[in-house]
């Protein structure tokens, strides 16, 4: 269990990370979502105890990550598959990282082979593939058979096989009671693997729920309608005070509004038509409408001012009108 | 096992896992002993043409050890690399992840990698100084004569003090080629220019090199304001700034 207490990180007037209180339970994939620079990997090292947060406390286990005797037997993470010296094979990294925890040496044979890479164990990680850097990082983190298990964009570099190996793996750890924290970018990513999810945007906490309630919640569903009478519908919508958007195809759009209450409507004003369809949004659109929102507020009036050096999260491009 | 010797281990095996390592000290080694063979055997068929003055001053002991003038850039680099390999690819994550106590980590770094330039030095100063009286023929001395064996001491002690100055910066500065691009034409040209120069030599008599070399000779230097003694404190309180500015840039600073 990792928990995080008013964690904040500012580097100067930069607030990068802004008070994020939640908890990471064993048991589940924990997904940990936010758009690039949202702060995550900058969350990820204060848990590991390597940038020292500017507010708040994070405990693994009731323990901060420093006054644990070895670490790397409780937390195994992979935040930068690149960080391998170049020059030390790929054996010779990981029994760096073993001896010094303590951790038997069998640990990194066993390692190497559940990641497959025994086969080049001799090797430097220097003409290593993104993948195989990938991989070998996944190693070390695995090496001290840890209770928590942090992965930072772990897909990144993975071929198709790749991906579903590390999704399979991220789900067998969980199962076999571990606590697995994985960030992305990418919420189809995390659709995938994670039963939780906790979503940041520019240092804030936006949600720590289950996915399918953090489905329900931000998904807005959407109808799609086609008439070959547009004017028609668009008078009778508008009498009812709902907005649509048209497409360029002439496809008429509702959001939040019950299928049924427009199907009805039609029925009424008579306006005949060709499609009367629902389109539940996609997750990724859930998360940007959700990251959408904050970016909404903080550029707001409420926002301090326009130049703003928070603003490091990209603007997601609205699709109401 | 205890947590300093689990680390004392990793560190020994970083440090005997990477070519980088042999192929420095190697060349410390080789080139100390090379050029301080050479500039023997000149001195030696040179000695007739030297003045008076010089020939009574002329230091046996200390031609042999003059190959450490080149031979000290290998030891810098090998300073420069234990630090500088953990910065380059981001290896400190990994490694302070492992080991969250710094001072430890810090501590077990300098540890191993000192004991490890403090032998190849005792070696090349040997091999130097036997290599050295080979060739100085008549002009040669003996390890039993005064102030000889503290002086072969004095040689290896400045080459493993210019390792650990040099482990210290790059903990400072957190990369190997900006270390490299300072500490070397530092020594390798700065403070033998300014030791030249009348106005800057009384100031630079305290750059830690000046200091150090004077721990390898027999006879002083009329010029230098402090014996070896002096020298070797001069250059011990450089070593400490280096090594306690690295500690405070650890320990502080975010990985």
């Amino acid at each position: 269990m990792i928990e995080l207490a008013g964690v904040t990180k500012r580097y100067g007037e930069k607030v990068v990370v802004d008070d994020l209180t939640f908890a990471v339970r064993a048991g589940c994939v924990t997904g940990f979502l936010g758009p690039n620079g949202a702060g995550k990997s900058t969350t990820m090292r204060m848990m590991l105890g390597l940038d020292r947060p500017s507010a708040g406390t994070v405990l693994i286990d009731d323990k901060p990550y420093a006054s644990l005797p070895e670490p790397l037997r409780h937390v195994g993470a992979l935040l930068d598959a690149r960080a391998m010296h170049g020059g030390r094979s790929a054996y010779d990294n990981l029994r760096c990282l073993a001896l010094s925890n303590n951790i038997p040496l069998s640990r990194v044979n066993e390692a190497l082979e559940e990641v497959g890479l025994t086969a080049v164990a001799k090797k430097r990680p220097n003409g290593f593939s993104l993948g195989m850097a990938q991989r070998l990082g996944i190693a070390a983190a695995l090496l001290g058979d840890p209770r928590i298990v942090m992965l930072d964009e772990p897909v990144n570099g993975l071929d198709p096989e790749g991906i579903h190996w590390i999704r399979t793996l991220m789900k067998d750890l969980a199962a076999q009671g571990r606590t697995v924290f994985v960030s992305s970018h990418l919420m189809s990513e995390m659709a995938l693997t994670a039963d939780h999810l906790v979503v940041i945007g520019r240092g804030k906490l936006l949600a720590d729920t289950s996915m399918q309630e953090f489905i329900d919640n931000n998904s807005r569903s959407l109808v799609r309608i086609r008439t070959p009478e547009p004017e028609k519908l668009r008078d009778t919508l508008a009498s009812q005070g709902i907005t649509a958007t048209e497409t360029p195809e002439g496809v008429f759009e509702v959001r939040d509004e019950p299928v049924e209450r427009l199907g009805a409507l039609a029925f009424e004003h008579q306006v005949p038509l060709h499609e009367l369809s629902t389109q539940h949004a996609s997750l990724e659109e859930a998360f940007i409408a959700l990251t959408g929102e904050t970016t909404e507020y903080r550029t707001g009036p409420l926002a301090p001012s326009a130049g703003d050096p928070v603003l490091a999260a990209p603007q997601p491009a609205r699709t109401e009108s | 096992m205890s947590a300093s010797t689990a680390t004392l281990r990793s560190e020994w095996a970083k440090l005997t896992s990477v070519r980088s390592t042999g192929w420095t000290l190697f060349c410390a080694f080789a080139v100390t002993v090379a050029f301080g063979t050479l500039i023997s055997a000149l001195s030696n068929s040179g000695f007739d043409d030297l003045s008076q003055q010089d020939k009574l001053s002329f230091d046996a002991a200390g031609t042999s050890f003059t190959g450490g003038i080149l031979g000290q850039l290998a030891m810098i680099a090998f300073g420069v690399m234990v630090i500088g390999g953990e910065y380059s690819s981001g290896v400190i994550r990994n490694s302070l992840a492992a080991v969250p106590r710094r001072g430890l980590f810090y501590a077990s770094k300098l540890a191993v990698a000192t004991g490890a330039a403090l032998v190849v030095s005792l070696v090349t100063s040997f091999a130097s100084f036997y290599a050295g009286q080979a060739v100085l023929g008549s002009h040669s001395t003996t390890i039993g004569s005064d102030n000889v064996l503290r002086a072969l001491f004095g040689a290896a002690l400045y080459m493993t003090l210019m390792a650990v100055f040099s482990m210290g910066v790059a903990t400072m500065l957190r990369s190997s080629i900006l270390s490299m691009g300072i500490l070397m034409p530092f020594f390798f040209l700065v403070t033998q220019i300014l030791v030249t120069v009348p106005g800057a030599k009384k100031v630079a008599h305290y750059l830690p090199d000046q200091a150090g070399t004077t721990m390898a000779r027999v006879v002083a230097q009329p010029e230098v304001p402090y014996g070896p003694g002096g020298g070797l404190l001069v250059m011990l309180a450089w070593v400490a700034a280096a090594v306690v500015g690295g500690y405070l840039v650890i320990r502080n600073r975010d990985a």
